[in-house]
């Protein structure tokens, strides 16, 4: 199938897309503070910030320190854990997908099965 | 962000990347609200991708999220010395339609949660009704109002619905957050209402180019992926001899 193998062609460009921006360029992003984080600091509400929050007591806490990935150099402690994370995100966002859609529905007759998979 | 990560975030040999709210900044009841409305929000999303979707539309929803998850980390500066991400709502709604749209949000704001300690786990039912059902479906109802105002088939409709949809999709989750910390005791509404409008009138035009940017991508190389395909280029299931351009 011509538009499968196109849509396979999407999915690879996608993907890839995604890792090499979470890999090559996460170290480039800005280490100011974004906005809300900013808004924080002016108006002197970052302190309220949990010191110990929940997410503390989860075992990937121990893998990951927010975007580094902890015990490896700081060159790629954060291009690891975007690897790591876009992945993941890959996997469960199409694996929802996969459990949701049930493929071309059955009901209508009326129309040709797609050509898309 | 924490008091201890904020005040050595200048000295971090790598960089700060903490993006949303994180526990602390809300009272109960926002707290409990926010989950309340993300968590029914999602329910009626899972039973229209269940009942509406395709088989196609499941490497799409993979991709989306891997994409968004990667441009969420990456902070581009704004002037004033703060800096901005994209939020990608309006983006993945454009791409996926509100429904597996606001799945796909929720899923990148879980793994940064659960995984990275980004925005805190109380907090998370705010961070996805706020970055990703605004952005989902605020976002994308305005911008099929704008396109079809100007043109469904146009590319000039897609762009402009595209560039003021996720521009004001922004804005409205920075001013629905200045509410909640308001709400919470955590800060004035004043105040609030105009610092978080005010950074985010600048990081919202960070959010409009990279979202029209992909959409552009996507309508010149792929139009027929996009929720809303234009009509007069749909591509049907016939390979193509030539490009439409």
């Amino acid at each position: 199938m011509r538009q499968s193998s196109r849509n396979r062609a999407f999915t690879v460009l996608g993907i890839s897309v995604a890792l090499l921006v979470a890999v090559f360029l996460s170290p480039f992003a800005s280490t100011q503070p974004d906005g809300l984080d900013r808004v924080s600091q002016d108006h002197g509400f970052d302190t309220k910030a949990a010191e110990n929050p929940p997410s503390h007591q989860l075992p990937f806490y121990s893998i990951f320190d927010e975007y580094a990935v902890r015990g490896v150099p700081a060159a790629i402690a954060t291009p690891l854990a975007g690897l790591v994370g876009t992945l993941a995100t890959f996997g469960i966002a199409w694996s929802l997908g996969k459990l949701l859609v049930k493929g071309d529905s059955p009901t209508p007759i009326d129309r040709m099965p797609s050509a898309d998979e | 962000m924490t008091q201890a990560v904020s005040f050595v975030a200048g000295f971090l040999p790598y960089p700060q990347l903490a993006l949303h709210v994180p526990d602390g900044f809300l009272n109960l009841p926002v707290t409990l609200i926010t989950w309340v409305l993300s968590i029914a929000l999602i329910a009626v999303s899972l039973n229209k991708v269940q009942a509406e979707y395709k088989e196609r539309a499941v490497p799409l929803m993979g991709v989306c999220a891997a994409f968004i998850f990667a441009a969420q980390m990456i902070n581009f500066p704004i002037p004033g010395g703060t800096s901005g991400h994209l939020l990608g709502g309006t983006l993945a709604g454009i791409l996926l339609g509100p429904w597996a749209g606001s799945l796909v949000m929720a899923v990148v704001f879980i793994v940064q949660a659960v995984l990275f300690q980004d925005g805190g786990l109380t907090a998370l039912g705010a961070n996805i009704f706020n970055m990703g059902l605004i952005g989902t479906f605020a976002g994308y109802y305005l911008y099929k109002a704008i396109r079809s105002s100007i043109g469904m088939n146009r590319w000039r409709g897609m762009a402009i619905a595209s560039f003021v949809a996720s521009w004001t999709s922004v804005m409205v989750a920075a001013i629905f957050c200045a509410f909640q910390l308001a709400f919470s005791g955590t800060i004035p509404l004043g105040v609030a209402l105009t610092a978080m409008a005010g950074w985010h009138f600048l990081i919202g035009i960070g959010e409009a180019l990279i979202t029209l940017v992909v959409v552009s991508y996507v309508w010149r190389t792929r139009p027929d992926l996009l929720f809303d395909p234009p009509r007069s280029r749909m591509v049907n299931s016939m390979p193509r001899a030539v490009s439409p351009r």
